[in-house]
């Protein structure tokens, strides 16, 4: 409504200062804004012998690799610290040991120097073993440090061929460092196995699989993943609740991340003023095989261990995550009860119904997301109906009715005042 | 529309110098058309923010979990309209629209079909969600919808191994109908649930930046203060009625002249 009034003026003022932030390097922009690290990518690219089939639009992957990879060097925002590391580019051999160490940081993540990058990229040949998990625990280091967005994108034609690593628990554990790292795969004309362990690879970290057979789906795929690194996004705290009231760390507004095991508990405290109101959601993701009946428990429990109020869900089959959340306004204080503290402890209280066949890890919990807002309490309903009012015919109806009656009422009464005494 | 042409007046009043900047903007995603995201998100905290009435895009594989969020008010009743166009070979599929809203509690559809199962030769699904109206205020122990920010989750709930990671297209669209004061409902929420809203940056002085919220989007008109609903036309109208259908009576029985037996020299 309001922009519509804009002056001219203004609206040109703000057309030019969108457009000075186009043409300006985007980077100094996003600096000033976020306050943010500047955000990372690593792409991880599989440089292994079986990269030389022509199946991608009639040249070989490695041809479709590069040249996708040229593309998205070009169309990287300024403001991303781009790295490149491969795999299985160095080590031709039969010796499995050598093989499963063959990776090595091709470009360092930092300022993109695009000439450079792509100079680097060219002189790629394929070689070797597909060392996945190693490569991952590598990438994840170089990406260490800083608190912007991370993201590791892995491009990878052949499943993991270091056999007791698995690049899942690799992935998941890299997850459970709490340095918000989201893992992307792409995999090259992939048969089933490769699929499932790429898909297994991005639902560990919340990051996404993406199946590539022509060369313009893996620039358009790396390229959108890139973009969307350079979207600033709310980075959560990390936290660690306990398992009493009384032990639990004590929350305010934000948004925080944890880490529960399977079928515990997760204790957190809030502090919630008189005519406050509390709203908490929680989110519990399931990073890896889970049985298909779920459920997420968050509980508002006093000190004393009474509960005011729950939020539950429950789901059934392919899901990657559970939610649910509830308020709690706190009632505006009454005189009587001045003696008592202004701010009481609201306990919260996570319980998960994950359960996973066995097999499958149990350690480190399932990623826990936890988001807390005090704001104002509502002003309460002292009616249904909105301030009393009604509406509809025969509400009207009544209201003429009545009316009506009235009206006959005091003409008889007029008459008979008049008959009686005479006068108007 | 007016924004619009204001706005392209604006852009050629600024001439030449402008538009060479303009065009070799170097990022793809900035060529949006009028604003409507061409992505999605992966998570409720990375959720692609789209308005009613606008038709959200996204190219996604079959497997992710697409998130989008959008704001509703007291009073509407939100539509989500989601089509999802399928690979040229695929296997069986079943995908789903769920709808959670601020507290990220999902939400109930009305009707629609939510889930739809598509079978080997389906080009697409069509998939449809009809929330309940959103209320003013509810009690804190009912899971009524609230004015705030609601997500969309859209997956594939059943799928092939075989079909992981197959590049589909996503399209979804809110819309909202207006439900008036038929479920206007004293009492309100002090701020709408939109998650974060505590820890906005401006109302502290938080070193988080101002750019990354969780969500930020508002109604085309602001949210509504929760105190005007067309009851006060229908109760003041009745009101004006009663008063006529009041003097029609009085005169009825009153008679517009002298009673009769009153002799006219009284």
């Amino acid at each position: 409504m309001i922009r519509r009034k804009w002056p001219v003026a203004g609206v040109c003022a703000l057309l030019a200062a969108l457009t000075a932030g186009l043409a300006l390097p985007a980077g100094a922009a996003a600096d000033e804004s976020t306050g943010q690290d500047a955000p990372r990518v690593n792409l991880v690219l599989d440089v292994s012998g079986s990269m030389r089939a022509k199946d991608i639009d009639g040249q070989s992957r490695m041809a479709a690799a590069k040249q996708a990879f040229n593309e998205v060097l070009d169309a990287t925002p300024e403001e991303v610290e781009l790295g490149i590391r491969t795999l299985g580019a160095d080590y031709a051999g039969d010796d499995r040991k050598e093989g499963c160490k063959d990776t090595a940081q091709l470009y360092p993540v930092g300022p993109l120097d695009r000439t450079e990058a792509k100079t680097a990229v060219a002189t790629l040949v394929p070689t070797g073993w597909t060392p996945i998990g190693p490569a991952l625990l590598k990438a994840a280091d170089d990406l260490e440090g800083g608190d912007g967005s991370k993201r590791i994108v892995l491009i990878s034609d052949g499943e993991d061929t270091c056999a007791p690593l698995d690049p899942c628990e690799v992935a998941r554990e890299i997850a459970a460092k709490g340095i918000g790292l989201t893992i992307d795969t792409l995999g090259l004309v992939p048969n089933a196995k490769l699929s499932r362990q790429l898909s297994c690879i991005a639902e560990a970290t919340g990051g996404t699989y993406t199946s590539v057979e022509h060369q313009d789906e893996l620039t358009d795929r790396v390229n959108e993943l890139v973009d969307r690194a350079a979207e600033p996004v709310v980075t959560p705290v990390a936290t660690q609740g306990a398992d009493s009231c009384a032990k639990a760390p004590t929350l305010t507004s934000g948004l925080y991340t944890d880490r529960e095991e399977f079928g515990r508990q997760r204790w957190y405290r809030v502090e919630v003023l008189s005519g406050q109101e509390l709203r908490a959601s929680v989110s519990v993701a399931a990073d890896r095989a889970v049985r298909p009946d779920h459920g997420v428990l968050l509980r508002a429990v006093t000190v004393h261990g009474r509960e005011i109020v729950r939020g539950e869900a429950a789901g059934n089959g392919r899901t990657d995550m559970l939610s649910t959340g509830l308020r709690y306004p706190k009632p505006e204080r009454d005189d009587d009860d001045s003696g008592k503290p202004a701010a009481e402890v609201v306990c919260l209280v996570v319980t998960n119904a994950f359960s996973a066949d066995s097999g499958v890890q149990t350690t480190p919990g399932l990623p826990l997301e936890l988001a807390v807002d005090v704001v104002d309490g509502p002003d309460g309903a002292d009616d249904v109906a909105s301030f009393g009012l009604g509406r509809g015919w025969w509400l009207l109806g009544a209201l003429i009715l009545t009316g009506f009656v009235a009206g006959l009422l005091w003409g008889r009464l007029s008459r008979w005042r008049f008959a009686v005494w005479r006068t108007n | 529309m007016r924004a619009v042409r204001v706005l392209s007046a604006a852009l050629l009043s600024l001439g030449p110098a402008a538009a060479p900047a303009a065009a070799d903007s170097p990022s793809p995603a900035t060529s949006e058309d009028d604003g409507a995201p061409t992505r999605a998100g992966t998570s409720f905290r990375t959720a692609t923010e789209v308005g009613q009435g606008r038709t959200a895009t996204a190219r996604a594989s079959t497997g992710d979990y697409l998130y989008w969020s959008f704001p509703a008010d007291a009073g509407q009743r939100p539509t989500v309209r989601a089509t999802v166009k399928l690979p040229e070979r695929h296997a069986a599929e079943t995908w789903q629209i769920d709808v959670y809203d601020g507290l990220r509690r999902r939400q109930a559809c009305q009707y629609g079909a939510q889930t739809r199962t598509a079978g080997t030769d389906a080009a697409s699904v069509e998939l449809e969600c009809v929330l309940r109206t959103v209320r003013a205020w509810s009690e804190p122990w009912a899971d009524d919808p609230l004015p705030g920010t609601y997500y969309v989750r859209l997956t594939a709930l059943r799928l092939s191994t075989a079909d992981l990671g197959q590049p589909v297209d996503a399209e979804l669209r809110v819309d909202s109908k207006d439900m008036g004061g038929a479920a206007a409902v004293d009492g309100a929420l002090s701020e709408p649930l939109v998650p974060g809203i505590a820890s906005r940056p401006e109302a502290e002085s938080d070193d988080d930046s101002p750019s990354a919220v969780l969500a930020g989007l508002e109604p085309e008109d602001g949210w509504t203060s929760g105190w005007w609903s067309d009851r006060w036309t229908w109760t003041a109208a009745g009101g004006a009625l009663a008063a006529l259908a009041g003097v029609g009576g009085y005169r009825l029985t009153r008679g517009s002249g002298r009673p009769p037996g009153v002799p006219p020299t009284a």
